[in-house]
């Protein structure tokens, strides 16, 4: 019997072995694709306010504190940035962000990542931050070559789109 | 008799648990043939949690002392360790992956076997509850763990960690934003990281001594010979096939394909498939349902244990054998000569009745009408056990009748009931007296006495089996008499599956008992019982 309780022994360890260490690091996970690229669109970006600003009258002044006494105010609340994103003409990406923070006076914030096929885009890329009806504030066309397993960040600040 | 089968035809999880128990127990029986009960892992996975949460401590202590900080550093003192220290550090890396491995492995099992076994209803919601933390902490400490490599794997971990982490209202700026390529990144996150991995696994230390806080002597220590087996055989997996990193964090590269390490990730993948917020409704309600399933449905439990101060010496064994810590000995409150009693907290009491077992004054030989022992079960007082063992005997022919005492959770013993043999069915094979066997044997209610129940590792309750096994043998109070004949006893440990055994050893028993009977004299007549207090 022996022989046998060893081989037993000999089993079990190797399934415990073999279970802890094939599944410690595979199967392996692909997140995206073999033959494709990643772009990722990420900003926090802060809209005009929204109804914009107005003078105080002098009545409204003198009822304030004179500490607080400030001839303009602006409400808190932010206006929703429009982006648009397009692929190789086609609509990759639009959405209307709300502001942030609990009176909407936070920036709008995004992160989406798209998976696309590698090789060569063009981009268009379109924002706008303001109370205008139509058109947009920002716009830009880029063209890039994204090798498979590359990620291009494409973020937005200082005024323009800025991309790594 | 049939108490087991009542309680499981009320509960809806029957259907998973009957199986799911007959396979353990199926998994019991190759272990303790292929390793001897003793060093059965399947009987040590609490203890072996707690054994390779130290081995994973001091592997990390180790590799903390060469790790670096640093977007670069990073990486590279890993490499260092693995490669160039490969025979120590490598080891170290190793086998701290590879213990938390075995970490969720152990505690896997270790559910499902409470679960199987019923052992998370009642007072033992407890344990079961302040389990469920201790899940959740294991498996942040992992994923933080890995992140801290800063490679491939460790960009995808964190990438995905901020998407999941960013679904929840409470962060300002999206934290995935801090991996969006190569000039976001900053050194200190890897301190927060560092941080959080070595606090989590000190908080979930804390909830797991808590998790065993309120049962008695908890085996938190696997038996020697498993522990050792356990290390030597992780340090061999360490070197034969070393964690390995997977190449540098990238932050201008998708990281995918990836090694992925499914014990601690297997949930990331979801984030493709469902998005962050199904992956949060995975956690919510798997911890959720983890959380109620002891009141899924409440236990229906019969009357806790009861202490009678005319009948208690103040002794201890009770508390001391109480396998949840149920009795607590306090100062004497009746102002006979005893300096303590014992006191029952009904709310952590599982009706064992091992602490009748444990009560010296718990002897069938004393007068029916006096037949009060210190302390008694509320549903099955020890004069019931009495009666019901002289209705077991009573019909009982032969020159080898024998009487079997076991339990409600092992074989049903009314199966064997047969014109030579009589059962007993007790909550616990722990809840028999020893005395009791001596009073079967001397009053010549029958020939031999059989005890059976599940196996150690087995016990619906805990501690049962090795109380009655060193009671028998003398070696814990109250032991049985020198003068029972021990050949008149027979001891079997087996669990449902093997009544068919079971029934094999009683006959074989029957016929050693009738060839020997013929020659044997019968024990003299007993006098009095065993050690019996003022009555
Ligand atoms: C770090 C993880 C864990 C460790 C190290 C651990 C360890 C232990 C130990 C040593 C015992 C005592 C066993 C005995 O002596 O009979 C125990 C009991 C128990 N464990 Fe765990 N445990 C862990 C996680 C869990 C989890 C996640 C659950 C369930 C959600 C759980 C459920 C239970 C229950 C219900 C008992 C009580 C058994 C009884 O009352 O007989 N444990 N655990
Ligand atoms: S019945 Fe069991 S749990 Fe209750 S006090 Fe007695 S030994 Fe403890
Ligand atoms: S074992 Fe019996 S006599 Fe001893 S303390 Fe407990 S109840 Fe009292």
């Amino acid at each position: 019997m022996k022989p046998l309780r060893h081989a037993a022994q000999a089993a079990f360890v190797l399934i415990t072995l073999g279970l802890i260490g094939y599944f410690s690091a595979s199967p392996p996970y692909a997140r995206v694709p073999p033959e494709s690229a990643l772009i990722k669109l990420s900003f926090a970006h802060a809209a005009a306010k929204k109804g914009g600003c107005r003078e105080l009258s002098a009545e409204e002044l003198e009822r304030l504190a004179p500490n607080m006494r400030r001839k303009t105010i602006c409400s808190r609340e932010r206006l929703p940035v429009d982006i648009e994103v397009l692929l190789d003409g086609a609509p990759l990406y639009a959405e209307r962000l709300p502001p942030t923070g609990l009176s909407g006076d936070g920036p709008s914030r995004v992160y989406e990542r798209f998976v696309v096929p590698a090789g060569s885009h063009s981009l268009v890329l379109r924002l706008r931050d303001s109370e205008r009806a139509a058109g947009f504030d920002y716009e830009t066309t880029h063209a890039v070559t994204l090798a498979a397993g590359e990620s291009l960040a494409i973020d937005f600040f200082q005024g323009g789109f800025r991309f790594e | 008799m049939d108490k087991a089968q009542k309680t499981d035809t009320a509960d809806p999880f029957a259907f998973l648990k009957r199986p799911l128990r007959a396979a353990y127990m199926r998994c019991d029986r190759f272990l303790d043939y292929t390793f001897g009960s003793r060093d059965n892992p399947f009987y040590s996975l609490g203890g072996l949690g707690f054994f390779l949460y130290w081995i994973i401590a001091v592997s990390g202590i180790y590799v903390f002392a060469f790790f670096d900080t640093g977007l670069t550093e990073a990486y590279e003192s890993v490499e260092a360790m693995t490669h160039i220290q490969w025979w120590l550090g490598g080891v170290m890396r190793s086998l701290h992956r590879y213990a938390s491995d075995g970490l969720i492995l152990v505690i896997g099992l270790h559910i499902m076997r409470e679960f199987a076994f019923d052992r998370y209803r009642g007072t033992r919601w407890y344990s079961w509850v302040l389990g469920v933390p201790t899940v959740a902490l294991a498996f942040a400490a992992g994923i933080t763990g890995y992140w801290l490599v800063w490679d491939r794997l460790a960009q995808y971990v964190a990438e995905t960690t901020a998407e999941i982490l960013d679904r929840l209202p409470i962060f300002g700026s999206p934290i995935a934003r801090n991996f969006l390529a190569p000039s976001y990144v900053d050194d200190r996150f890897f301190t927060l990281m560092l941080f959080i991995h070595i606090a989590l696994p000190l908080v979930m230390l804390f909830i797991m001594w808590f998790h065993v806080n309120r049962v008695n002597r908890p085996r938190i220590n696997p038996p020697r010979n498993l522990a050792i087996a356990s290390l030597v055989l992780l340090i061999a997996l360490s070197l034969v096939y070393p964690a390995l990193s997977q190449g540098p964090a990238e932050l201008s590269r998708v990281p995918s394909p990836v090694s992925l390490d499914w014990y601690y990730l297997w949930s990331y993948p979801l984030v493709d498939l469902w998005g962050p917020g199904g992956v949060w409704l995975v956690y919510f309600l798997g911890s959720f349902a983890l959380m109620i399933m002891p009141w899924l449905p409440p236990l229906k439990r019969s009357a806790p244990a009861v202490v009678d101060l005319d009948n208690c010496n103040g002794c201890t064994r009770c508390a001391v054998d109480c396998p949840y810590g149920a009795i607590r000995m306090a100062v004497r409150t009746d102002g006979k000569p005893f300096e303590r009693e014992a006191v029952v907290n009904p709310a952590q009491c599982v009706s064992c009745g091992i602490c009748t077992g444990a009560c010296p004054t718990a002897t069938p030989f004393r007068r029916a009408a006096a037949l009060v022992p210190g302390i008694d079960l509320g549903g099955l007082p020890l004069v019931m056990v009495r009666e019901r063992t002289h209705k077991a005997a009573a019909g009982l022919a032969g020159a080898a009748r024998v009487v079997v005492f076991g339990c409600d959770h092992g074989g049903a013993i009314a199966a064997l009931n047969s014109t030579s043999v009589g059962g007993v069915s007790l909550p616990c094979t722990g809840m028999l007296p020893p005395s009791m066997i001596d009073y079967v044997l001397s009053r010549r209610l029958a020939e031999g006495v059989v005890i059976t129940g599940c196996r150690d590792g087995e016990c619906r309750f805990r501690l049962g089996p090795q109380w009655t096994e060193e009671r028998i043998e003398g070696k814990r109070d109250p032991q049985l008499r020198a003068r029972v004949p021990r050949e008149r006893i027979l001891r079997v440990w087996a669990g449902p599956a093997e009544m068919a055994r079971l029934a094999r050893e009683i006959a074989s028993f029957q016929q050693r008992l009738a060839t020997a009977g013929n020659a044997a004299a019968a024990p003299a007549p007993a006098e009095a019982g065993q050690t019996v207090v003022a009555e």
